[in-house]
């Protein structure tokens, strides 16, 4: 039913089956199969590795694209494929594993899958009881590869070698005396030699993988176990040292212990952990904490109000200012009209990260010019870094400064697009100066400007360059307690800080609920503009 | 002051001339405003001082030759093991050029040299010869350009691949979107224009946790695209750029009056010749402007180039330059003002030359981001 049916393509079908275009149809095959091929590989990678999720998305997307250019009636969408394609990869993929990561701990602590960690913990070693120790004493031969001579002390000084796969005792050598310089076309290490070589000699096990010996301390080496061991039937991982069973608490699960829920860790009878959590699902605790922690819902309210008002602030002040010079450089009497807008658009032209920084270089109150002007007309220089509402002042300064020019230049187009007759009447009519601004190029100019102004808004509602490059976001809010959160911070960069934050520890999964809230947002404002746009009649009727 | 300039045809009432002074001073005001972090900047780069506090809007002029005690000569170059910073008791290695050849100076580490700064108008001994410490006023971008810790024109170079790669991508791949979108009448049409404009608003800053562990996967098997590789951030920049530019795009198509191709396919002509030989001869100089914005936009991107590039050698301008403002920019103040301007230039020539057809784009939706 979808068929192109408009006559052009109508026309097109008819001749399907000239010589060109069996050509050109052995050419979307040819294509086809090297990016299938290249998918394939993709696919199958992705799922060795274990990571479903990238495969199956992979594969999803070749299957799109071959079914669009393999279906004559999915012509109209070949031409649109490489796009959908890597939209599919790069936006709706990452869109919809935000989407699951907001419902999970994912985080420090938690950033790795359950099977992961069962992986990581397996690997962990412990001396079990009567177990043997050695002092040891690194060689290491041509090739580069490590050996141990071990000395069993508590035996009269028995003296064993063991290399990377081999473990035997040595007889050549008298108890008591000193190591041998060689062994076995092994070299022993100086002092400083296997000081330097003892971390890649701890990640080694020794000996025949049956019975691995191990690095423990500085002297002591080892018969090493595997300590802890995953029982699939169980779904728990027994701790051989302690012989106490950790259990995994799911989001459905129960802790063991009864203590207060403890997601996304193995827990035991006793209550202890193991070191490292796993990714859980945790339902919508992520978004239930916007209301029930202080913590956040304190910084999360007044950034959520600090984000609207420095938009709409933002919007007003650069629409306000830019209009002005706009209704100024309408008349064309001023001199040197074209290079005063010229430079009058050059904050805009200047990258923002670059702006912004001069800014704050500028701004600086012990250092930068402003203060210094402002001292030697005896003023004090007002604290922009330090108080949270001069630094909102500030934000809105330099964001004044970049802005301007964007609805200037706007506004200048909307305005000269205004009929001069409609002017003519109206000065007929008698109206003065303000009337006509208020009657006339207000109203024709928001019809044009408006959906702009929303454009600016959502922009500005998730400008995280100027607040980033400003001042982080400071200065620090005291009610987020341990979490990072500013007075300027908006949501954008609250949700950048949770995530990415500087040594606090990343929580991707409250970031992600927060962008969740940011794009549902952004998403309403995004489909009111194209209403007012009267982007449906646009879409569907014209050409 | 404007009457010379005044038509002649009316006379100007007093009233109108009073308006037309105030309305210039405004501007002229407005101009110092817009103009004044520039013109900062610039004198800062100039200014062969380092710290902010020493700044003034004017630099001290300079005296670029270095006078020795029995041979006059040019300042080329202060290298030492530091790069732009010589610290007191660093070993310190002068290039300077006496009577036309290039000659290398060194001070040893102990001695003479623990008495010197390197401030301007200060003098040293290097053996028994006595220098005089003069500083040109293009010794910010001498020293930006020859660190080492600092490789700023490989960023430069970095930048320039990336942003000129990515936007040509992006025009290719969204010209032809946006020639379906305005050209065909299919089902779902409408539904899948809107769907790609939500999933535009979409702050892909914050799905960069799942675009880096893509990456990573991605670069263990093609190491092209992964992690800290040009490639890799040139796929998720244009990736992220085909929902705004196939909007933008379409609105250009849209403005090609479609009797043009109808006519054609009458004469036989199918989809791709109509759009090869007489649709994009028609937008190309529209897609020249398109492409060259997303090359600014891109050019100017640091958040995504940050997060995903790790390796100092492979960071674009944007980033490099921030680590000058995070870290210590009180004291590379001047050599940042360097940088600030050298990388601002391709931005700022290509916008002022391009102003009108920048608002003609901007009147039919297109927006700064």
């Amino acid at each position: 039913m979808p068929m192109a049916e408009s006559t052009p393509a109508a026309i097109t079908n008819q001749r399907a089956f000239g010589l060109a275009s069996i050509f050109r149809l052995g050419l979307v095959y040819l294509g086809l199969m090297v990016v299938d091929a290249f998918a394939l590989f993709l696919v199958y990678a992705f799922a060795a590795d274990g990571v479903w999720e990238l495969a199956i998305t992979v594969g999803l997307i070749t299957l799109m694209v071959n079914v669009i250019n393999l279906r004559p009636w999915l012509y109209a969408l070949r031409w649109i494929a490489p796009a959908l394609a890597l939209m599919c990869l790069l936006v709706v993929y990452p869109i919809a594993y935000t989407v699951y990561v907001s419902f999970t701990n994912y985080g420090d602590g938690n950033l790795l899958t359950k099977s992961q960690v069962i992986k990581l913990v397996s690997r962990e070693t412990y001396l079990p009881e009567g177990g043997k120790e050695y002092a040891w004493a690194l060689y290491r031969n041509e090739q580069g590869a490590l050996a141990l001579w071990l000395t069993d002390e508590a035996d009269g000084d028995k003296y064993y070698f063991a290399t990377t796969a081999d473990f035997a005792p040595v007889a050549a050598v008298a108890a008591g005396a000193d190591l041998p310089e060689t062994y076995q076309g092994y070299r022993r290490l100086s002092r400083a030699e296997s000081l330097r070589a003892s971390g890649e000699a701890q990640n080694l096990s020794f000996g025949p993988p049956s019975a691995p010996i191990g690095i423990a301390g500085r002297r002591i080496a080892g018969e090493f176990a595997q300590r802890y061991i995953y029982q699939e039937e169980q779904d728990a991982v027994l701790d051989r040292a302690t012989g106490s069973i950790f259990y995994p608490v799911y989001a459905t699960g129960k802790d063991p212990a009864g203590q207060s829920y403890r997601t996304g860790q193995f827990v035991n009878d006793a209550g202890a952990t193991l070191r490292t959590g796993f990714i859980a699902n945790i339902g919508i605790k992520n978004y239930r904490s916007f209301l029930e922690r202080d913590d956040i819902r304190i910084p999360l309210t007044r950034i959520f109000l600090w984000t609207i008002s420095f938009s709409l602030l933002s919007v007003l002040s650069t629409f306000t200012v830019g209009l002005c010079f706009a209704l100024i450089l309408q008349n064309r009497r001023i001199p040197f009209r074209r290079a005063f807008r010229t430079l009058l658009i050059v904050p805009w032209a200047i990258p923002g990260l670059i702006s912004v920084a001069v800014w704050k270089g500028m701004l600086n109150p012990n250092l930068g010019v402003v203060s210094n002007l402002l001292r030697a007309i005896g003023l004090e220089a007002p604290p922009f870094f330090i108080d949270p509402g001069w630094a909102k002042a500030g934000i809105l300064l330099i964001n004044l400064w970049l802005g301007y020019p964007y609805f200037m230049l706007v506004c200048s187009g909307a305005l000269a697009a205004i009929p001069s007759d409609m002017y003519e009447a109206a000065e007929v009519d008698g109206a003065g100066w303000w009337s006509k601004f208020r009657d006339l190029t207000l109203p024709m100019l928001l019809v044009a400007v408006g959906p702009l102004l929303i454009a600016s808004f959502t922009y500005n509602f998730n400008n995280f360059v100027l607040i980033e490059a400003f001042n982080e976001g400071g200065p620090p809010m005291v009610e987020s307690g341990t979490l990072p959160a500013g007075h300027t911070d908006i949501l954008i960069s609250y949700a950048f800080r949770l995530a990415f934050g500087g040594g606090r520890g990343a929580d991707f999964g409250l970031a992600s609920a927060i962008t969740i809230i940011i794009f549902l947002m952004v998403a309403a404002v995004t489909l009111l503009q194209y209403r007012l746009t009267k982007g449906w009649e646009e879409t569907s009727e014209n050409v | 002051m404007s009457k010379a300039k005044a038509p002649k045809r009316r006379r100007y009432r007093p009233a109108e001339n009073l308006q037309l002074a105030l309305q210039t001073t405004i501007l002229a005001a407005a101009v110092i405003f817009a103009l004044f972090p520039i013109v900062w900047v610039i004198s800062a780069a100039l200014n062969p001082s380092q710290s902010m506090s020493s700044q003034t809007v004017i630099p001290p002029l300079p005296d670029r030759r270095i006078i020795t005690a029995d041979e006059p000569g040019k300042l080329l170059r202060i290298a030492s093991p530091d790069g732009a910073r010589v610290e007191r008791s660093a070993e310190l290695v002068l290039l300077v050029e006496i009577d036309g050849e290039e000659k290398e100076l060194r001070a040893p580490k102990n001695g003479y040299v623990d008495n010197i700064r390197l401030e301007p108008g200060e003098s040293f001994l290097a053996g028994d010869d006595l220098y005089d410490i003069r500083s040109s006023y293009l010794i910010n971008v001498d020293t930006l350009l020859n660190t080492e810790r600092k490789p700023f024109m490989r960023w430069m170079f970095n930048s320039v691949v990336i942003a000129s790669v990515s936007s040509i991508i992006v025009v290719l791949i969204t010209a032809f979107s946006a020639y379906s979108f305005s050209r065909f009448r299919f089902a779902g049409r409408r539904n899948l224009l809107v769907l790609i404009l939500l999933v535009q608003v979409f702050p892909n800053l914050l799905s960069m946790v799942a675009i880096f562990l893509m990456l990573q996967q991605i670069g263990q098997h093609i190491p092209f695209f992964g992690l800290n590789t040009a490639g890799g951030l040139i796929l998720v920049y244009v990736g992220g750029a085909m929902g705004i530019n196939i909007w933008l795009m379409k609105g250009f198509f849209d403005s090609v009056p479609r009797d043009i191709d109808e006519s054609a396919m009458v004469d036989g002509a199918n989809h791709w010749q109509v759009y090869w030989r007489l649709i994009f001869p028609l937008v190309r100089p529209v897609l020249v402007v398109v492409g060259i914005l997303s090359f600014v936009g891109i050019y100017n991107e640091f958040v995504l180039a940050r997060v995903l590039l790790r390796d100092k050698d492979s960071w674009t301008l944007m980033v490099g330059l921030w680590q000058f403002i995070s870290a210590t920019f009180g004291q590379d103040w001047g050599v940042f003002a360097a940088g600030a301007v050298i990388g601002a230039l391709p931005s700022l020539i290509i916008y002022l030359s391009l102003q009108d057809q920048i608002v003609g784009g901007l009147t039919q939706g297109a927006v700064k981001g």
